[in-house]
């Protein structure tokens, strides 16, 4: 069974350790920017919203890679970029709709959730239960990519 | 059912790959010009970098991948399309037949008709071959040339410049990338070239390439530049009327205040060792005539990838298909729209008939280090409202276009995170509401409006 972030931002206080440990698991830096998880305040509704790759079955960084450095990990369902063959060309980071995928000036490569390789950091990191890894069949996630859907009109199976 | 694709780029193999995984048993053939395992242009400047070797610049890493997947790859030139016979004349005499056929042939480099075009020194930038001949001779200190400061011409900078050379771009526009930023966008990109080294001559026609007569270098480019004092003053225009002055000088100059007032060019002479020539590409499309296949800048095709010609489709650099913007055919020369018309040229060749909605034009670039990107009408649109911030300290533009309250396009430079984002919100077009006039006001919260929009339900 595959699973997958499922982020519930009304438990979300914007405590950013899911940032941090992103970071300091993905790049050995605490540093928030290095994150692939994002948290955005909104100040007038007072809340945050975490906001990382959803895994789309779209896969728009992956169809747009020209030389194949962003490949599909079938046991989490993870897209992974692959760094030894990403050229840093940028072109995922446009095509991507969610804007989920960031160019890294300091590593020249192109950077995105990977969920850890089935054991996702952001999860084990925040204290409310915001951001959780469950069963890819859980309702909840389906109204989360709903969301995501709605963002483009889709295209055709490859 | 034989599946024939000529072309072995990224919009015929994504179109071969997405064929075999619907159907195991149809024939599936692509016919590619080059003796190379089907590769990446757009990964030349990396490899000019030395960041990965030539087989990096592969679309596909698996050398059993075309044949795991029976895939038949084979190299020949198609000279000829039978429409009626549904054959193709191959170069080496031979004759292949097809029950469906897609080209996508792509494109090749234009030739500026200027003299000395042919030396052995000067050099395309567009196939294997031709980053081979730039990488023997862009050696340390070396001095180059190269003329044309477009989208390819900028991002091959990239590579140039860390082989330590002496760089020159001549570029016959106002601006670096003209054809995807605007004014404001292109001049910053040119005075970062220039801040980082990059000797930028804009308003400048190479007008001949001679044996150098000196033993400073091996040839001698001669550029005709257009004074500043040829080109008109810079008025403060506003965007759609061009306001009072942009009224006077309609009246007075039929509206090309650019080319008004053109007094002696300058004339300058530059050394080099290697020029390469980027001043843009054409759909390979010549060998279509007396097909009956309809032709404008590229092959005309439907939304579903159909040419005029029955069980005949196009897709890639050669097609000129529905944007997403405007509705009109366009070419997008660009990696993601020939992956796209790929897989939708497949979908079409398996007979199910699944519409295109429109490629939306979107290029990234990275000058020396300089990331910028534009989406869509980033030139705007009539009627439509806009807003630009510049940060020049910063080296940060910001501009929205808006029809009504709809996003259409966009520039950003010095903006490196979520800029797929604006992809999202120009493709949904979504109705912006109260988050137009925030825009208006702060454009950089454009990620914010979008998770506004896409996740109202968790936001709101």
């Amino acid at each position: 069974m595959q699973k997958s972030l499922v982020i519930d931002a009304d438990k979300c206080t914007g405590c950013l350790q899911c940032e941090m440990a992103c970071s300091v698991h993905a790049e050995g830096v605490f540093n928030p920017s290095k994150s692939r998880i994002k948290t955005f305040p909104f100040h007038d509704e007072g809340i945050f919203v975490p906001y990382t790759c959803t895994q789309c079955d779209e896969a728009w960084c992956l169809h747009a890679c020209p030389v194949e450095a962003i490949q599909l990990n079938r046991e989490t369902g993870a897209k992974e970029v692959i760094n030894d063959l990403c050229v840093g060309c940028k072109v995922c980071t446009i095509s991507c709709p969610f804007g989920t995928i960031n160019y890294n000036a300091d590593s020249g490569k192109v950077i995105k959730c990977d969920l850890c390789g089935g054991d996702p950091e952001c999860a084990k990191a925040c204290p409310t239960s915001a951001i959780t890894y469950v069963d890819a069949n859980w309702t909840g996630y389906d109204k989360m990519k709903q969301y995501a859907a709605k963002a483009i009109p889709g295209q055709p199976a490859s | 059912m034989h599946h024939v694709i000529i072309g072995a780029g990224p919009a015929g193999v994504v179109a071969a790959e997405s064929l075999r995984k619907a159907d195991s048993s149809a024939k599936i053939t692509i016919l590619g010009k080059e003796s190379e395992p089907p590769y990446s242009r757009m990964a030349i400047p990396y490899k000019l970098k030395g960041k990965i070797e030539e087989e990096g610049m592969y679309l596909r890493h698996d050398p059993e991948h075309f044949k795991a997947l029976d895939i038949d790859v084979r190299q020949c030139n198609v000279d000829k399309i039978n429409p009626e016979s549904k054959t193709l004349e191959l170069s080496d005499g031979s004759q292949q037949s097809y029950d469906k056929l897609l080209i996508a042939t792509g494109a090749t480099p234009l030739t500026p008709p200027v003299e000395g075009m042919e030396l052995p020194g000067v050099h395309k930038s567009w196939t294997m071959d031709d980053m081979r001949g730039i990488e023997s001779l862009a050696t340390k200190g070396a001095k180059v040339v190269q003329i044309g400061a477009g989208f390819i011409a900028c991002t091959n900078m990239e590579g140039i410049v860390a082989r330590g050379v002496d760089l020159t771009i001549v570029e016959m526009e106002d601006r670096m990338v003209p054809r995807m930023m605007d004014e404001i966008a292109g001049n910053m990109i040119k005075d970062w070239c220039i801040s980082q080294g990059v000797n930028v001559l804009t308003n400048g026609m190479v007008t001949s390439i001679k044996e150098s007569t000196n033993s400073a270098s091996r040839y001698q480019v001669t550029v005709k530049q257009k004074g500043a004092s040829s080109v008109a003053e810079p008025v403060a225009e506003e965007k759609e009327g061009g306001g009072f002055f942009g009224a006077i000088k309609k009246a007075l100059f039929g509206g090309e205040p650019e080319v008004v007032a053109a007094r002696a060019s300058e004339e300058i002479t530059l050394d080099a060792d290697l020029v390469i020539v980027a001043t843009g590409v054409r759909a390979n499309i010549g060998f279509l005539e007396g097909t009956g296949i309809s032709v404008d800048q590229g092959i005309l095709i439907n939304e579903r990838m159909e040419t005029s010609v029955a069980d005949i489709y196009a897709a890639g650099d050669c097609a000129q298909g529905k944007d997403f913007s405007t509705g009109e055919q366009e070419v997008h020369a660009i990696q993601p729209v020939a992956v796209e018309h790929g897989r939708f040229a497949a979908q079409n060749m398996l007979g199910r008939s699944v519409e295109n909605p429109g490629s939306l034009n979107m290029n990234v670039l990275d000058a020396v280090g300089l990331i910028s990107c534009s989406y869509g009408l980033w030139m705007g649109v009539e009627g439509g409202d806009s807003v630009k911030v510049v940060e020049k300290d910063l080296w940060r533009y910001l501009n929205l276009q808006f029809d009504g309250d709809v996003l259409v396009g966009t520039t950003a430079i010095g903006v490196a995170q979520h800029m797929g984002a604006m992809r999202g919100l120009i493709q949904m077009r979504a109705n912006l509401g109260e988050w137009k006039a925030i825009l208006m006001e702060e454009p950089a919260r454009i990620m914010e409006a979008y998770l506004a929009l896409t996740q109202s339900a968790v936001i709101k």
